[in-house]
């Protein structure tokens, strides 16, 4: 590709999507970590509030939900640190490929290596919490519609923070707030179905959050990234 | 007059000290009459009391908090777009005041809420979003101040100072929808207000004292980021020299 001199936003998210994806599968260790802390965290719910199971199904949702924010953020570190700390990332904004592509597929990557696996691994939730089919259903849908939302919104935290010494911390004091509500939706689309008022009011809602950010994310992010360097 | 001439560090920073002053006086003055209307003239609520007086305090600060931030957010926009020192610096100067104003209308909440709901804190929809906007501040401050270089730290923040704004009528109608306990708002710029006449007057005076306060102490605060920024220019000094 050393002719050309335009490149289309498809190019760079597929070639960012298929390179991001290939350097999760060879540290596959890693994705494990964030899936295991995700299990952990649930599981500890009902050792610290009380094992009676009508109480554990009324707030399954929510500790989903909870323990899925914090897995994401446990994963943004990966999202850009070995890139920015190899220099790799410098030659990204450096490329003729468009940067909100690259950054786009870099997102959609780190969902597909942290987000999806929390949507697979939810029914085991619903096991150690009594949910019925239905609502498992709906938290998968719901956990599958917003945890996108979730990487999005971390990139512009984790480009944000890029190399600085508090940077864990801080991602976390800057992301979390701006979860809220993913969180609420969410959670509260278990159980809407569950009290009968049906839940496709808020999963349409965290639809259109995905699309929302899918518009506007990326360019806030390359921004913070491109003010990264300066 | 040609308002560009003061978007210069070097113009403004002898304006803002001849401001700030005289806005510290307007909001002690205002204060200080807000106060004895709110405490000695107002009546006394038919039914709440004595306790709803906390409002001529709490209404203005939650009312501060909220604006403020959009200054805030317009100063960072400038900021970006045109690269302007200044309005990024005002941004910076201004969060403090923000994040103490939510933190007063967070806590003065608390003290009208335990006598009338009987509870310190219940998870209502401005109640909730007001403590995020905190978190939303206090991450600001925090963004900024973890940045060394000053020019990365300004621009940092206000790419996070804008994605916030944008959040921010989002999180309200999310925890809005959630749950409501709030009252009303009792006074909107639609209906006529539903309060006495010398409570509205005591509260739109202490909103204008704590809209002066707001300014003085940003005035004053992007003189001292002026000062800590620009200590190797010449201006600065001959400007020093010349305040002794």
């Amino acid at each position: 590709m050393t002719e050309r001199e335009f490149f289309g936003p498809g190019e760079a998210i597929s070639w960012a999507l298929r390179r991001d994806l290939r350097l999760a599968l060879r540290s596959r260790g890693e994705l494990g970590v964030a899936l295991l802390f995700f299990l952990i965290v649930v599981s500890l719910f009902p050792l610290s509030v009380n094992p009676d199971p009508k109480l554990l199904r009324t707030i399954a949702p929510g500790i989903a939900w909870v323990s899925a924010l914090l897995a994401t953020l446990l994963a943004l570190g990966r999202l850009f640190n070995n890139d920015y700390a190899d220099g790799t990332l410098e030659q990204m904004l450096l490329s003729p490929l468009p940067l909100p592509g690259i950054v786009g597929g870099k997102v959609l990557a780190h969902w597909i290596s942290t987000g999806l696996p929390l949507v697979l691994v939810s029914p085991l939730v619903a096991v150690q919490f009594g949910l019925g089919g239905g609502e498992l259903g709906v938290l998968m849908v719901s956990l599958l519609l917003g945890t996108p939302i979730l990487s999005m919104l971390g990139a512009i935290g984790a480009a944000l923070t890029l190399g600085l010494r508090a940077a864990p911390v801080l991602l976390a004091l800057l992301v979390l707030p701006l979860y809220v509500p993913v969180l609420i939706f969410g959670a509260g689309a278990v159980e809407a179905h569950a009290s009968g008022l049906g839940a496709g009011g808020h999963l349409s809602l965290l639809a259109a959050g995905t699309l929302l950010a899918g518009l506007a994310t990326p360019w806030a992010t390359c921004t913070a990234l491109r003010i990264a360097y300066e | 007059m040609n308002f560009y001439h003061y978007a210069a560090p070097a113009t403004f920073y002898p304006l803002a000290g001849k401001l700030w002053p005289w806005f510290a006086a307007i909001a002690a003055l205002l204060g200080l009459i807000g106060l004895y209307i709110g405490f000695v003239v107002a009546p006394t609520d038919a039914q709440q009391g004595e306790v709803y007086r906390v409002i001529f305090i709490h209404v203005p600060a939650a009312w501060m908090s909220m604006f403020i931030y959009l200054v805030m957010a317009g100063y960072c926009a400038l900021g970006l777009a045109f690269k302007t020192r200044l309005s990024a610096m005002m941004a910076s100067a201004l969060a403090p005041t923000g994040a103490m104003f939510t933190f007063v209308a967070l806590w003065t909440g608390a003290l009208w809420g335990k006598p009338t709901w009987g509870t310190w804190w219940a998870w209502d929809a401005r109640m909730t979003s007001e403590l995020i906007l905190l978190f939303l501040y206090l991450g600001f401050i925090a963004l900024q101040s973890a940045i060394e270089d000053p020019r990365r730290a300004d621009r940092a923040g206000a790419v996070l100072a804008l994605v916030g704004v944008v959040n921010i009528p989002i999180i309200y109608f999310s925890v809005k929808w959630w749950n409501t306990l709030h009252q009303g708002a009792s006074v909107s710029l639609t209906a006529a207000p539903k309060m006495a006449e010398t409570m509205l007057w005591g509260m739109l005076i202490m909103a204008l004292a704590a809209w002066a306060y707001a300014i003085a102490m940003s005035l004053l605060r992007v003189r001292a980021i002026i000062i800590e920024r620009e200590r190797q220019t010449e201006w600065l000094v001959e400007a020093l020299e010349a305040e002794r």
